[in-house]
């Protein structure tokens, strides 16, 4: 469509893509490093023993290397929203923007006040005052946390809202609705506990490498300990929450669950594909503008998708066929729309909104009132309105509607099966630890570091899942990117990209290089 | 409690608690101004490091305040974020740029092996230093000046037309960068650097045990002080006398359509309609001036915090005045009624009475940062320290 700059949204997307996974880098250890670090210095308070603080003061400084370059990514992140997706900040700026808010009041304060009570304090604040401290900046870390992800949740699964056309947005009318929607909270949990999982690799992946190296042995010893504890309860709650988190997708974006499976037809007793590989795409599908792909190897197991997705095995799961020309729910017997309806209904939705708007503008009070009694009518806003983003695309756009299947699937199989290792990791090296065999374990202890990097390549793999397959909902239904990106010229978020890419890389370049060198000083190694 | 205030209450609550936002901001720039500081008040590595460090304790303070006050006024004010931010991207992008590199500064700066060099993250600082607070400064130029936009919610259902479905645009080319070849913009930005560097040293004399970096100080705060009066007196000679963007109320109709004109000396009738808070302007600007003029004649050893209350309570009153008395807080010059004011451009009645619950925590958010504030500084910064303690930049 002429009125859609698909460059500009390409690019906007890439940056906010871009500058997304790079904060992502960092996150994840913060939450869970800040934990694995209060426990630590719980341990040296509780025993007074300061080989303890010693392991402290070694977590921290890295922390403290993860932390900085974490902060710098994430600035950027929240004004993106405004500078690259202005519509989308005035459409829902009235539910988003509450979030981010309370994040700054309530998460970034207590997290960034205390750090510098953690860092400086150890000789000004009373040993009490700095292990609570330590614990405010791991819980303020994670509160952070939890209101960004409440506000992603919400994007996904917009609840607590009502849309009023005078202001021509989404107006919040309940908060708790918000807060407590099973989206958010399972977002929440599933991805604290990724950041503590990480946290964990992240230590027992260097103990492993002290234990190698035959250096510092009983303080990684001491921190594999902690570590693959923290890990093991993390992993379980983890899997729980993942589980969690895939029915709710079924129930609330039923497009996602499918391109995660790559599942184009809908069935009854659906199989989860445990091992796959999609082969080249077969030629578009005639008159729906997308590419189907098969499987060019599969393990599945029998019934497992419809028991995930709906707690029975016989349950009914729509794939993306289904999805695109309409079904009917056997369960409650509802129809659902075809894709195609979807935009004749969105397109009503947006017209009616132009028709009132028009006139309000010209003064016409009855048509004005017809139009207006729409926005109030429930069920008009529960089957019409509800398609509003559909209406800005047509037959010629229309498989912009899908998401990429191949990484859907690829990103959340990947995904699911290193939180499978990182579990069965944790339990084998606690058990040789608890045995005091570990440092003649070399293989295992190797297998350690290199897991370092598969959980990072887990942690993208989550994010990627969660946001491609999303699109190209910025709201779910109800706003694509294609409406919510600013009015800028391509070439501004171009340069800006590069910018970016190039600014972030230096970073990291030096992150990397500056925690390696502190981490080969070893806990010993002075300053 | 909340529940029972009008809407324009709540809007004007929530100006308020911005404006705060913004005046705390400006006098934690005190470590941006020191940032810019570091090669003139430092002349050895250890006079360096000693300053580096005092800020250092203090730069998420400011980071957080930034980020604080972007999500505050995203949540209060949505129509400004979508239309300032991504209109004036240039501004912005450079704003923030600017703070990216200032996060990793302080704690890769003498780190082993940190890739680029000390001396590249002590540049870092000093364009933190001084883009950051010159180009904030400016921006809120905007906030008396104007820019050229225009907002069109009509737009959102352009699904058949060639025109654009995004709401707000920017109409000039530059996005944002013409703001700064405005004599007034430019005046408030450069008088928001100069403060800055001026609370710099104020903090760094307080906070540092070394005679030579408090000599260098004082002299440095009257070299500060000079630019720092021109350019903040040019501003206001400006603002008082110029024409200013004045929203006509209009009884019966829905705050979302009335108009706005130009009205003659607009902002100078603002001080005048609103006494109390040309008192809260006059008494800031004596409170900066006792800070500094106490400094430089010797009487004063903590002028850091007499000329950051009077910083705080001057940008304050500033920025009332720009949102208050109906006034146009964000002018458009494209389309004089495009203009935002705190009527048509705020979150909704539900939405601010939820946030308003939310802004009881300020109180304990300061308070906490008062004691962590005490406990780091209850001793000077020596050179002592600086060798002994385990964690410096």
């Amino acid at each position: 469509m002429e009125n859609f700059d698909m460059t500009l949204i390409d690019w906007s997307r890439g940056q906010f893509a871009l500058t997304a996974m790079f904060h992502w880098i960092f996150v994840p250890l913060t939450l869970g490093l800040a934990f694995i670090i209060a426990i630590m210095e719980s341990i040296y308070v509780k025993t007074g023993e300061e080989k303890w603080k010693k392991i402290t003061k070694f977590w921290a400084k890295l922390f403290g290397i993860n932390f900085a370059i974490g902060v710098a990514t994430g600035i950027i992140l929240e004004f993106e929203f405004g500078t690259n997706w202005s519509n989308y900040s005035w459409f829902v700026g009235d539910i988003f923007g509450a979030p981010l808010a309370i994040e700054g009041i309530m998460a970034f304060f207590l997290e960034s006040t205390f750090i510098a009570i953690m860092f400086f304090g150890w000789n000004k604040v009373s040993k009490k005052a700095h292990l609570t401290s330590t614990w405010l900046v791991a819980i303020g870390a994670n509160l952070s946390a939890l209101w960004i992800l409440v506000a992603n949740a919400w994007m996904q699964d917009p609840v607590g809202m009502l849309f009023n056309p005078d202001t021509a947005r989404n107006e919040m009318v309940d908060f708790w609705a918000i807060l407590f929607s099973p989206t958010a909270i399972n977002k929440f949990l599933h991805t604290i506990f990724s950041g503590y999982v990480l946290a964990s690799i992240f230590v027992v992946g260097i103990s492993s490498w002290f234990l190698l190296k035959k250096r510092d042995t009983l303080f990684a010893k001491k921190s594999l300990l902690v570590a693959s504890v923290f890990g093991i309860v993390s992993s379980i709650f983890l899997i729980w929450t993942g589980d969690e988190s895939a029915r709710q997708i079924a129930k609330v974006q039923p497009m996602k669950f499918a391109a995660m499976e790559a599942m184009w037809d809908g069935k009854t007793n659906a199989p989860l594909v445990a091992i796959g590989f999609l082969e080249q795409p077969a030629p578009p599908h005639q008159d729906k503008g997308y590419k189907e792909k098969e499987f060019a190897f599969k393990i599945e197991i029998p019934n497992m998708l419809s028991y995930m997705a709906f707690l029975d095995a016989n349950a009914f799961i729509p794939g993306i066929k289904d999805l695109v020309n309409g079904y009917t729910d056997q369960e409650s017997g509802k129809v659902i729309p075809s894709y195609f309806d979807k935009i004749k209904l969105g397109r009503e939705a947006i017209t009616t909104l132009k028709n009132y708007k028009e006139a309000v503008n010209a003064g016409d009070e009855t048509t004005a009132a017809i139009y207006r009694a729409k926005f109030e009518d429930k069920e008009w806003m529960a089957n019409t309105f509800r398609y509003f983003g559909f209406g800005y695309y047509n037959n010629e756009n229309f498989s912009g509607l899908i998401p990429s299947v191949p990484i859907s699937f690829y990103s959340f199989h990947l995904m699911v099966a290193l939180g499978g290792h990182f579990l069965a990791l944790f339990i084998v090296m606690l058990i040789f630890s608890l045995k005091n065999k570990l440092h003649k374990m070399k293989w295992l202890l190797y297998v350690g570091i290199w897991t370092i990097p598969l959980v990072y390549i887990a942690q993208q793999s989550g994010w990627v899942l969660a946001e491609l397959g999303r699109q190209p909902w910025v709201i779910q239904d109800l706003m694509p990117t294609l409406s919510a990106v600013s009015k800028i010229d391509a070439t501004s978020v171009q340069i800006t990209f590069w910018l970016f890419a190039a600014t972030f890389t230096t970073l990291l370049i030096a992150e990397i290089k500056i925690m390696l060198t502190q981490i080969k000083k070893g806990i010993s190694g002075g300053h | 409690m909340f529940e029972s205030l009008s809407l324009l209450a709540l809007q004007q609550y929530w100006w308020i608690i911005v404006s705060l936002l913004a005046s705390l901001l400006v006098f934690l720039f005190f470590v941006q101004g020191g940032q810019t500081m570091i090669y003139s008040l430092g002349k050895t590595d250890m006079e360096k490091k000693m300053i580096v460090n005092s800020l250092g304790r203090k730069w998420e303070f400011t980071f957080t305040t930034l980020v604080t006050f972007g999500g505050a006024f995203f949540a209060s004010f949505p129509l400004f974020y979508s239309t300032s931010f991504g209109g004036a991207y240039w501004v912005w992008m450079l704003i923030l740029f600017a703070f990216i590199i200032q996060a990793v500064a302080y704690e890769y700066r003498t780190k082993p092996n940190n890739f680029l060099g000390t001396k590249t993250y002590e540049v870092f600082l000093i364009i933190n230093g001084a883009v950051g607070t010159i180009l904030v400064g400016t921006a809120v130029g905007t906030f008396f000046s104007g820019s050229e936009f225009s907002v069109n919610k009509l737009n959102l259902t352009n699904i058949f037309g060639s025109g654009s479905t995004t709401i707000s645009a920017w109409e000039g080319p530059a996005h944002g960068l013409e703001a700064a070849l405005n004599i007034q913009n430019l005046s408030l930005g450069l008088a928001i650097f100069f403060l800055a560097r001026i609370l710099g040293i104020l903090y760094l004399k307080s906070d540092i045990d070394n005679e030579n970096i408090v000599a260098r100080a004082k002299k440095h705060l009257l070299y500060n002080t000079v630019p720092f009066l021109v350019f903040f007196l040019t501003f206001v000679g400006i603002l008082l006398t110029q024409d200013g963007f004045a929203v006509i109320p209009q009884a019966g109709v829905d705050p979302l359509l009335w108009k706005v004109e130009m009205e003659p000396y607009k902002y100078l009738h603002n001080f005048l309609a609103m006494p109390a808070v040309l008192i809260l302007f006059l008494l800031g600007v004596v409170a900066v001036l006792w800070g500094i003029i106490g400094t430089l004649i010797g009487k004063c050893h903590k002028g850091i915090w007499m000329a950051g209350l009077g910083t705080v309570l001057t940008i304050f009153s500033v920025l009332l005045i720009a949102g208050f008395n109906n006034t146009a807080y964000y002018p458009s010059t494209f389309e004089i009624n495009h203009s935002l004011t705190i009527m048509n451009s705020s979150s909704s009645k539900f939405t601010l009475t939820a946030m308003s619950y939310v802004s009881l925590m300020i109180p304990f958010v300061l308070a906490y940062i008062i004691y962590a504030w005490r406990a780091i500084n209850n001793k000077k910064i020596t050179s002592e320290e600086m060798d002994s303690e385990t964690h410096t930049y």
